[in-house]
């Protein structure tokens, strides 16, 4: 499954005991697909030694300052892999 | 070193230098010669060239926005081991930088980040009030300045493209590229 620019997705709960690089204030937002930035290793994966690692693609995702904040004007991108996000 | 080996996080380095070496895993030659080769040509002066050949050439603007890859390699800046992206500066969008979960950053390209890059309130408050952040730098944007925070979580690192000062006709890229501030590359300033 891809996500074209332009889609809504929520980024998915859920609190890993390994690493990983969706960051805590996204998750369980919703944000719009800016860009796909390429395909790379899961670092999730890569961060325990899984080898292979997954890889997949990676996106830029866009959020309002209010959704993750309740208040603010300006908007949050943050890059987020394949399997962090969910259709909405 | 460099003067910072008094700190306790350059103790903490070490001992975790001398654990790698001690597990055969490294050596302090291999160490020096990475940070040497990290650092020897590292230099906001890099992203400033690229930024001046931009506002005087529109199909390298073009590129730089496409593939900023593909662009740094241009100038001669190849095998970045990142790929970069570069963000524009309009009249109705100012872009900054941050790294929420550490401190990532296109180092060859602006050089060794600063302190306050890679501290906790700068990291955290940035995504939460930029416009508070950006006014204690001195950047005062007018309300209806819309501002985008990209948090630098994957392998992308990020750069902004400055809008080009008014006033500046009369200069070429060397003079313009002089304009351009490490700041103004990751958006605490205006150029």
């Amino acid at each position: 499954m891809s996500y074209p620019a332009g889609s809504t997705v929520r980024v998915r709960t859920g609190d890993p005991d390994h690493h990983t690089r969706a960051p805590r204030y996204v998750r369980g937002h919703t944000g719009v697909i800016i860009a796909a930035l390429g395909h790379w290793a899961v670092p999730d994966d890569s961060a325990r030694g899984i080898d292979p690692p997954r890889v997949e693609t990676c996106y830029a995702v866009r959020f309002s300052a209010a959704d993750l904040w309740g208040s603010g004007d300006h908007t949050v991108t943050v890059d987020l892999w394949e399997s962090y996000l969910d259709r909405p | 070193m460099t003067g910072h080996d008094d700190l306790p996080t350059a103790a903490r380095a070490r001992q975790l230098e001398e654990r790698l070496i001690a597990a055969g895993l490294t050596s302090d030659d291999e160490i020096d010669e990475f940070l040497t080769r990290l650092l020897a040509l590292a230099s906001p002066v890099n992203g400033a060239r690229m930024v001046a050949r931009a506002w005087t050439d529109p199909h390298y603007r073009d590129l730089l926005l496409f593939d900023g890859t593909a662009a740094a390699a241009e100038l001669g800046f190849e095998r970045l081991g990142y790929a970069l992206r570069v963000v524009a500066n309009t009249e109705a969008t100012h872009n900054v930088i941050v790294c929420t979960l550490c401190s990532c950053y296109p180092v060859s390209l602006l050089g060794p980040s600063p302190g306050w890059y890679k501290s906790f309130a700068y990291r955290s408050r940035t995504v939460r009030e930029p416009r508070v952040v950006l006014a204690e730098f001195g950047l005062m944007l007018p309300d209806e300045v819309a501002i985008s925070v990209w948090d630098s979580t994957s392998e992308a690192r990020y750069m902004v493209l400055p809008a080009r000062p008014t006033g500046t006709d009369g200069l070429a890229a060397d003079g313009l590229a002089a304009l351009v501030t490490r700041n103004g590359l990751i958006g605490t300033a205006l150029v």
